[in-house]
């Protein structure tokens, strides 16, 4: 894609989002340690992991919803976590972010939730930022919604109205929370291509905290996956090339294939590996 | 979101209509970012796109620009709208192919007809007729509530309903002696204030000591349960409704319907009990702080002695005054609770709906306390009591 292509042809040698060596902490317990990852631009990373290891709270430090005691968040190559809170406040204006339900003001309509960040951050006038919102909505496929409220719509509709909202000012970075938790397998896959075709239009960055392998291997240029145990990143690169014999931790595997190597990530039986391959090692 | 992340140009966006024989040609320049757009340039193209003669086809020349963003897909999607309506052919061919993915993408899903456009305003008479039915569908609301709560109190007496004892006791101490603070400040105040404006008007006549007949009465019939029920509205009545509302918000008033345990059981009937028992005790502190508070007045300003004071007291109450306040706080405590519940129970899924119900379940305990306080009133008149 032109645009993606672009973004690394400029001679921006800087990756989109690198961590180093961050902590992650509650008061004195220390949930996991020494996270180090870079993003591209132009690329979607998912952020894998069991249930509460940390992944939601890794996502509140990128956003800058946590302070980083330990480590350092680079957007560009220009520090967030060293920022003065201006410049913070500035970088986060360059983000774009659906909470997991959606996190619409349930007071305002669809339009106004749209609206709002434009009528914040920019001078347009309203007329202008009418037309931005029903740009927004129709390309999340909701052209004909401005005027409802959050709690008028479904569950599906209302991510894609959290999507539209975290696009208002055009973001280079888009941040997503389980964006396919609590959605029919249909409604979540066409939320993926949307994900995708957005990325392949915008030449966004994405990061996208998930556990849902569908999405994993439909979306995931990279991953990364977080153990609670050791408390650290114990895997980092292509779900599809992680899901392979001997080329991640058995824990990575195990994760996934669902914990049964005899199966294929949608928990049917694999015809495609031959039975050599079907060590159950992850099981051991 | 551009064509390059860094290296954005700060040159101005500039839009140029060209002609070449029967194809139009609309040129972007420069840097197109919803922080500066061009609207009024934009509106010029398109008014000289409508003076051009007829023409085949429009075409796009996006080879200038550094950087955009929606505000060029906006303007992209007008100009297809306009070769729509004036059957001008649309070279999608000649955008980018980014920039023609999101033109696509923002059309795939057609406007759904929801019957919902921008919001027009009624006349005056929709605006009456609409109230009056929202309001007889109210009365019809609250009429149900409470006849399902006298069903639920038939159910818990005849020891066939799931009753939360834990509930009741919680909202007993809730409404008791978490509540007396507040309402021994505010009835002493409220004596206090009576005393004084007594105390000004009798004073002239020598008949200061009248101060005490003057605040029993009023505290015993009248302020003690009044000023009490509007303590306990916006203090418990919210209370109540922002309690339910959330439960009714997270799902768990269905949980016990599901579980075939009435709600009405469970959540309502313990707060309405709760309160309606305690609300005549708070009513009969407050009567007593009052009392005190005309009778302070009484000593420092008008020279009663505390034993004058306290003998001109009991010798000008009779029990009906001390019964119609004690009966009168029952009713108020009823009015709370179910205005309380009944908004709880009725409030809509979302958080904002929580704090309405809330208010709204002060404003009707406050206007209900006031009116039937008004007609027990006009009854005890008529009754000679």
């Amino acid at each position: 894609m032109e645009a993606a292509a672009a973004g690394s042809a400029v001679g921006n040698s800087y990756p989109a989002i690198e961590v180093r060596g961050l902590e992650m902490a509650y008061g004195s317990y220390v949930l996991m340690r020494d996270i180090s990852f870079t993003v591209a631009p132009g690329e979607v990373m998912v952020i894998m992991g069991g249930s509460g290891c940390g992944k939601s709270t890794l996502l509140k430090y990128l956003i800058g919803l946590k302070e980083v005691e330990k480590g350092e968040i680079l957007y560009c190559g220009r520090s967030f976590s060293k920022a003065t809170p201006e410049q913070q406040e500035e970088m986060q204006r360059t983000f774009g972010v659906l909470y997991q339900g959606g996190a619409l003001w349930s007071s305002l309509t669809l339009a106004e939730n749209v609206a709002l960040p434009l009528e914040q951050y920019t001078r347009l006038s309203s007329e202008e930022i009418r037309e931005i919102v029903s740009m927004k909505l129709a390309l999340v496929g909701l052209k004909g919604f401005e005027e409802f409220y959050p709690s008028e719509i479904s569950g599906g509709m209302r991510k894609r109205a959290g999507l539209a909202r975290a696009m208002s000012l055009d973001p280079a970075l888009l941040f997503f929370d389980e964006p396919s938790a609590g959605l029919d397998p249909i409604t979540s896959r066409r939320l993926d291509e949307l994900i995708l075709r957005l990325r392949d239009s915008l030449g966004t960055t994405i990061v996208v905290v998930t556990h849902e392998l569908a999405s994993i291997f439909t979306i995931a240029d990279t991953s990364i996956f977080l153990d609670a145990e050791t408390k650290t990143v114990i895997a980092h690169g292509n779900p599809r090339e992680l899901v392979k014999e001997g080329h991640s931790d058995p824990k990575v595997r195990e994760f996934l294939l669902r914990g049964d190597p005899t199966k294929t990530p949608i928990g049917l039986p694999r015809k495609d590996l031959p039975a050599e391959s079907l060590d159950p090692a992850g099981k051991s | 979101m551009a064509k390059t992340n860094s290296a954005i140009s700060t040159a101005a966006p500039k839009v140029n209509l060209s002609r070449s024989d029967q194809r139009l040609v609309l040129t972007f320049e420069g840097n197109w970012s919803v922080h500066h757009t061009q609207q009024r340039e934009i509106d010029q193209v398109f008014s000289e796109l409508d003076r051009q003669s007829p023409a085949e086809a429009l075409q796009f020349d996006l080879s200038q620009l550094s950087f955009w963003d929606t505000s060029l897909l906006i303007v992209v999607a007008r100009a297809e709208e306009w070769c729509r309506e004036h059957k001008v052919k649309f070279l999608s061919e000649s955008l980018p192919p980014n920039v023609a993915s999101l033109v696509a993408l923002a059309e795939e899903v057609p406007e759904r007809e929801t019957g919902r456009g921008r919001k027009k305003s009624d006349s005056f008479f929709e605006l009456i007729g609409n109230k009056t039915i929202v309001s007889i569908e109210g009365i019809q609301a609250a009429l149900e509530f409470i006849g399902e709560t006298v069903l639920s109190f038939g159910r818990i007496l005849r020891g066939k309903a799931v009753f939360d004892w834990r509930l009741f006791w919680l909202t007993m101490q809730e409404c008791s002696a978490q509540a007396l603070p507040i309402v021994g400040m505010i009835s002493f105040l409220t004596g206090l204030i009576f005393a004084f404006v007594g105390a000004i008007q009798l004073r002239q006549f020598g008949a200061g000591i009248y101060v005490a007949n003057l605040v029993a009465v009023a505290m015993a019939r009248e302020m003690g349960a009044i000023m009490t029920g509007i303590i306990m509205a916006g203090r418990t009545g919210a209370a109540f409704a922002a309690q339910i509302g959330s439960m009714k918000v997270s799902e768990e008033i269905d949980a016990f319907r599901t579980l075939a345990i009435s709600p009405m059981d469970f959540v309502v009937s313990p707060r309405l009990i709760a309160l309606s028992l305690m609300m005549p005790l708070l009513v009969l502190y407050a009567d007593l702080v009052g009392i005190l508070g005309g009778a302070v007045v009484g000593r420092s300003f008008l020279g009663i002695t505390w034993s004058q004071y306290w003998a001109q007291t009991v010798g000008s109450m009779g029990l009906v005054d001390i019964v119609t306040g004690l009966v009168k706080s029952a009713i108020f405590g009823v009015i709370i609770a179910v205005a309380g519940c009944e908004r709880g129970m009725k409030c809509g899924n979302n958080a904002a709906a929580v704090g309405n119900a809330a208010t709204s379940a002060v404003v009707l305990g406050i206007t209900w306390i006031v009116a039937s306080d008004a007609i027990i009133d006009v009854i005890q008149e008529i009754l000679k009591l």
